[in-house]
Order: C-alpha cells, then sequence, then structure tokens
C-alpha cells in the first residue's frame, strides 16, 4: 500500500493560540479517512491545512510523495467541498464545475468531457443550465462534489459536506458518498461531528480532541477497543457506561458495596488502583440472556425510553447510574426489579488517573 | 328540538367565521398616517415648488411679490439664460460649461474612486496580512478628519507635482476623500459572504486577480450601485474641492451656480438664479429617481448576506 497523504509533525498556531500540535497522519492510497471530533477540536483547520488554505507553522505535507508544504492550493492535487457547499452563485451549474478547468485553461473539448462525467456520475445533467440559488440543499452539494470530481484529483477533502441537510437527504448522500469512493477508490479525508457517518464510511477514523489525534483506527477497533477514556464516551449512542471502582487483580471494588470479577477481561497493561469500568449499554443483557452472563446482578429499572426499534432503560448499580439497551419485545416498567448481565470481556478498562485502557 | 337549534346555529357559525384574507379596511389611524404623509410632503415640496414658478415668472411679475401663484405670463427665457447666458464674473456663457465640466470630474472622479476602494475592500477581507486590521482602522479613522484640516497639506502636494488646479487634481482629490467610507462599505459587503466562496476558489486555482474578477465582481452589483449613487451625489454636489482644487479652466457647475447668484452686477435675476439651481440639483435627483430601489435593495444586501 502506497502513502497517498502524508503528515509530519504539523503544528499551526493563530496567534498564541495552538490549535494542532506536532500532529502525525498517514493516509494510505485509496484510503477513506474520517477525522472525528468535537467542536472546536481542529478538524477544519487540519483538512485547510492539507489543502494549502492555511499556512502551517511548522512540519510538513506530503501528497503522493511530494513535499506541497509550501504549495498552492491547486498544485497539491486535491479537491474540496465545503460544509456551506460555496457555490459561486452568479454562475450556472455548468460554470460552476468547469471554472477551475477554466482557469487553468484546459481544452474545450476536455473541459467538455470533464464536466459531462462528473454530472452522469452524481445524476446532475437536468441541473447544468440551472443557478445554485434554483437547486435544493442535497441538489447542491452534488454540484460542489461534482466540483471536486471534475478537476480529477488523487486527494478529495470534505469539510461537514452532509450537515447542512435534513436527516433522510444525510442518509441517502452518505451511501452516494460511499458509493462514489467504492467507484473512484480516491483517497478522501472526510470531517465530520456525526459518529453515524463516521463509522458507516470510515476505513479508518481518526478521532480528535484539543487538536491532538486520540485513537487512529478502523471503526471496529474504536468502538471495541477505545484507548481511552474520551474516545470510549464520544463513540456510541446511548453513551458508554462508567463504573467507577478499585482494581485489584482482576476485581473491581464498587465502593466496597460491590465486586465484578473481570476473570476474561484481556488487560494489556494492568495497573492496581482507581479504575474505570465501561461497558455499552447494548452489550448488557436482560432477564433469561443476562443468567448466561459472567457476571449478573440485580436492579431496580427507573425510566424507560422505548425508541422504537429497541428500548433504552436507566437503572442503578452500586449507587452509580447504568443505562442498557432491550430488545423492543422486552417488557420494562419503572420500578421494576430485573436481573442484567454483562461479559467484561466485551467492556473496557481505563486507568482513573491517566484515563488509558489498561 | 332546542339542541338541534343550538347545534345547527353553532355549525352556521362556524361557515360564516372570518376565513381567506382579511379585508383591508380604512381605519381611523391609517387615514391620521396618510394626512401627516401628505402634509409632510407637501411642507417639504413647498420650497420647489416657490422654485419651479418663480422660474417661469418674468421679472416684473416676481417683484408683485405672489410667492405661490402660478405664473400669469409663462417665460422659459430664465432657463434659456441660466444655461446660456448668464454671467459668472467676466464671461457670460451660463452653466452650460460647468455643466460640462461637472460630468467631466464625475464621470472620471465615480470609476477611479469606486474601483480603488472595491480592491480595497476585497484585499482587506480576504487577503489579510500582516497590520491589514491596523491599515483598515487607519482608513476608517480617515472618515471622521474633518475636510479642512487636510486641505492645505493636499494644496502644497499637489502643486509640488503640478496638478493643482487640474483636471486630474480633483479627480484625485474626491478619489482620496472617498477612500474611506467606500473601503468601509465594500470591506463590509464581502466579508460578509461565506469564506469558503474565497476557498473554493483558491481550490479551484483561481489567484488575486481571478478570484476578484470571476467570482466576487459578479456578486458586488447591488453594493456597487449604493457605491455609484453615494458618489454620484456627493461629487456632483461638491462645492468646497471644486471652488480649491479644479481650477478656474474646471470649475464645476455648483461653483458656477454660486457665481451666477452671487454676481454683484446689475440687478438680481431670481427667475434665472431659481432655473440655474434646479438644473444643478437635476442630476443628483434624476439619479435618485432612476436607482431609488436599487439604493434600498443595495443596502440591505449589503447588511444582511450577498
Ligand atoms: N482564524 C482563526 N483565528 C483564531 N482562532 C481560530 C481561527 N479559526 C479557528 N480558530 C480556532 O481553532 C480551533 C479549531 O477550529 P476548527 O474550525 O478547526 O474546529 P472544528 O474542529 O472544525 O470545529 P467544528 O466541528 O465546529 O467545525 C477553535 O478553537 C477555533 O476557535
Ligand atoms: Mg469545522
Amino acid at each position: 500500500m502506497t502513502t497517498s497523504v502524508s503528515i509530519k509533525d504539523l503544528s499551526l498556531n493563530f496567534g498564541n493560540v495552538k490549535v494542532l500540535e506536532s500532529l502525525d497522519l498517514e493516509v494510505a492510497q485509496g484510503e477513506f479517512i474520517v477525522l472525528l471530533g468535537p467542536s472546536g477540536c481542529g478538524k477544519s483547520t487540519l483538512l485547510n491545512c492539507i489543502a494549502g488554505l492555511l499556512d502551517v507553522s511548522d512540519g510538513q505535507i506530503f501528497i503522493s510523495g511530494k513535499n506541497v508544504t509550501w504549495d498552492e492550493p491547486k498544485d497539491r492535487g486535491i479537491g474540496m467541498v465545503f460544509q456551506s457547499y460555496a457555490l459561486y452563485p452568479q454562475m450556472t451549474v455548468e460554470k460552476n464545475l468547469s471554472f477551475g478547468l477554466r482557469v487553468a485553461r484546459m481544452p474545450k473539448a476536455e473541459i467538455e468531457a470533464r464536466v459531462k462525467r462528473a454530472s452522469e456520475i452524481l445524476q446532475i445533467e437536468p441541473l447544468l443550465q440551472r443557478k445554485p440559488v434554483e437547486l435544493s440543499g442535497g441538489q447542491r452539494q452534488r454540484v460542489a462534489i461534482g466540483r471536486a470530481l471534475v478537476r480529477d484529483v488523487d486527494v478529495f477533502l470534505f469539510d461537514e459536506p452532509l450537515s447542512n441537510l435534513d436527516a433522510k437527504l444525510r442518509n441517502d448522500l452518505r451511501i452516494e458518498i460511499k458509493r462514489l469512493h467504492a467507484r473512484l477508490k480516491n483517497t478522501m479525508i472526510y470531517v465530520t461531528h456525526d459518529q453515524i457517518e463516521a463509522m458507516t464510511l470510515a476505513d479508518r477514523i481518526a478521532i480528535m480532541k484539543n487538536g491532538v489525534i486520540q485513537q487512529l483506527a478502523d471503526p471496529h477497533t474504536i468502538y471495541n477497543k477505545p484507548v481511552n477514556l474520551f474516545v470510549a464516551g464520544f463513540i456510541g449512542s446511548p453513551s458508554m457506561n462508567f463504573i467507577k471502582g478499585d482494581l485489584s487483580g482482576t476485581t473491581l471494588s464498587v465502593d466496597g458495596q460491590a465486586n465484578i470479577p473481570l476473570g476474561n477481561y484481556q488487560f494489556a497493561n494492568q495497573t492496581n488502583g482507581a479504575s474505570i469500568l465501561g461497558i455499552r449499554p447494548e452489550h448488557i443483557a436482560v432477564g433469561e440472556e443476562a443468567k448466561k452472563m459472567p457476571v449478573q446482578m440485580e436492579s431496580e429499572i427507573e425510566i424507560v425510553e422505548p425508541m422504537g426499534a429497541d428500548t433504552v432503560a436507566w437503572t442503578k448499580i452500586a449507587g452509580q447510574s447504568l443505562t442498557f439497551r432491550a430488545a423492543a419485545e422486552v417488557h420494562l416498567e419503572p420500578g421494576q426489579k430485573v436481573l442484567i448481565g454483562f461479559d467484561p470481556g466485551r467492556g473496557s478498562v481505563f486507568n482513573a488517573a491517566s484515563g488509558n485502557r489498561i | 328540538m332546542t339542541t338541534e337549534a343550538i347545534s345547527s346555529g353553532l355549525s352556521a357559525g362556524a361557515l360564516s367565521g372570518p376565513r381567506g384574507p382579511k379585508p383591508k379596511s380604512l381605519t381611523i389611524g391609517r387615514i391620521g398616517v396618510y394626512a401627516f404623509l401628505i402634509l409632510s410632503a407637501l411642507f417639504f415640496l413647498m420650497p420647489l415648488w416657490v422654485m419651479i414658478v418663480t422660474s417661469l415668472k418674468t421679472m416684473p411679475e416676481i417683484r408683485e411679490g405672489h410667492l405661490f401663484n402660478w405664473p400669469a405670463l409663462l417665460t422659459f427665457d430664465p432657463w434659456l439664460k441660466a444655461w446660456d447666458t448668464a454671467c459668472t464674473g467676466r464671461d457670460c456663457n451660463g452653466l452650460k460649461p460647468g455643466f460640462w465640466n461637472s460630468v467631466k470630474i464625475t464621470a472620471l472622479s465615480v470609476p477611479v474612486s469606486i474601483v480603488i476602494a472595491m480592491i480595497n475592500g476585497y484585499a482587506l477581507s480576504f487577503w489579510k496580512y500582516k497590520g491589514s486590521e491596523f491599515l483598515f482602522g487607519v482608513l476608517v479613522f480617515g472618515a471622521f478628519v474633518p475636510y479642512q484640516v487636510v486641505i492645505y497639506p493636499l494644496i502644497i502636494g499637489l502643486s509640488k507635482v503640478g496638478l493643482f488646479a487640474t483636471l486630474p487634481g480633483i479627480v484625485i482629490v474626491h478619489t482620496i476623500f472617498g477612500m474611506p467610507i467606500l473601503t468601509l462599505l465594500y470591506r463590509n459587503f464581502f466579508a460578509s459572504l461565506p469564506i469558503e466562496l474565497f476557498k473554493a476558489g483558491r481550490v479551484d486555482g483561481a489567484g488575486f486577480w481571478g478570484i476578484f474578477f470571476r467570482i466576487m465582481l459578479p456578486m458586488s452589483v447591488p453594493i456597487t450601485i449604493v457605491a455609484i449613487i453615494l458618489q454620484v451625489t456627493g461629487i456632483w454636489n461638491d462645492f468646497l474641492f471644486g471652488t480649491v482644487f479644479a481650477g478656474r479652466e474646471n470649475m464645476p457647475m455648483t461653483v458656477q451656480l454660486n457665481n451666477i447668484v452671487t454676481t454683484t452686477t446689475g440687478i438680481r435675476e431670481y427667475n434665472v438664479n431659481m432655473a440655474a439651481t434646479i438644473l444643478t440639483a437635476a442630476v443628483p435627483l434624476v439619479v435618485y429617481f432612476i436607482s431609488g430601489k436599487w439604493f434600498v435593495r443595495g443596502i440591505a444586501a449589503g447588511a444582511v448576506k450577498g
């Protein structure tokens, strides 16, 4: 696998504010990388650095093996799609698509061929003579993607391309982007703060916080083996349950009220002391199912939230609140006493002081 | 039976209740508003009326003193005289040369000042560099400096380079004094545009001028109309700079109007003075009438979003 985008020791400051610090990232040819993180963590900033729209304070950026740190955006072999579409309002769709090519003084025939191909792929041929105001949000975003497409570049950069659209359209376009990637096999770097988008689209997800990549891994690993408390809490909805306790050997004692044996949890770096057991709501079983689990306990239901496909219930164990997800058929009501159970092997254990997985 | 009557009464009421657009009725409040508007319009139009009727009267009739009356003997001679033969000091060519001078000055100063301000505003919004905010601050500060303070240094400077009392000289002066407010206008307009538009242009390979001409310029039509109106009226109505910087050859219409009105030889011809004044004020008025709608629209476009 060859490297497509390589970021080495990248730093970026706005005046005294350090937004990115010594960031390293290697993206393989044809890979779909999603940058995910809370608002203000520097995702757009990183993308703008890769695009060449911001001058980096330190470090290097390589695209397709070429050092592009000082290159103009147009010379980097990238196409970019913005959250606000950023279509040129006075130009028709066709002119919007061909603008970059006309600036580069490409022959007319070649421009026409490329616009035709892009508009076919994105199914916007009937819209070519319209102005952006005459398009719906989904159509505008398609044109914006088309503008990157015609440039025939190696790397696509997306900055929250779907976040201005309604839920239904977002789902549709998400599938289209996935299809597009399968067809074109370009490298794509995609910024979002929607975890569903991240989980469904990404080959690998980079979770960012305060300008630092916390974990870079495939969606399965991010979901099941988060490296620290931040990643664990950020991914998943409802979010992961955290049970605070004291770890000695393989037993977590919770406030002296309960002892949870972590028998089949595979420690990477066992450290005794204050620890946190993270267990996802969907990994907690209830009723008959719970009887098969290594850890079982009685608890009383406090709140029930029926979601349609399943039900989320809130309860407490050893004084700490816990949510779990049950099948919609399971009858649950507040005040009911139920048996719940889970397998610590599917959970994550973190050191309370460092927040890191152990 | 009674219940039946009640229920049918109810359903009839539901059908005959308000439905569709609310009818517009002339309330007392509305009549008051209109009356007030009409009265204020009349009040402000009164001087114009007096000017028009006076300009159409003969001197003997004016001396009778019926200020508001329609002329008994209609004459257009004062208008012809104001345009063609009225005396300004020594020469008696009317307002005509002044009109053409004003046209020249305005036609040159308006585009020059607007183009420069547009580029300024564009650069200050999108191509920020170290000190650009400071420069903008200085420019805005310039809007508050009283003109009189800078006139003397400007005279010295322009005569050093041989441009004092020339057409290019007066154009430069108008450009300089229009710069702060126009730059402010354009910078705020460009700053209200989404920055992504600029970024998209850069990714597409357009440079400083490419983005300016092909993306930003087509979007700035409404704000440019505002700028044109501001500049045309401002420069046409200018008296101070025209007197000081234009020189005898390029005296604008306003200065000549002043000379005609204040001329001390012979009797005061009120009808000619009125005609001359209306002629001078006509150009900005026409500009307003033609572009009033655009003006309002442009201000709104600048204030909210392109
Ligand atoms: N031009 C700027 N000047 C100063 N600080 C900036 C500038 N642009 C961004 N920042 C700061 O840099 C940080 C990262 O911003 P960035 O836009 O990259 O966030 P983000 O991760 O894209 O967030 P979001 O999800 O809300 O888009 C923020 O704290 C922001 O305040
Ligand atoms: Mg962002």
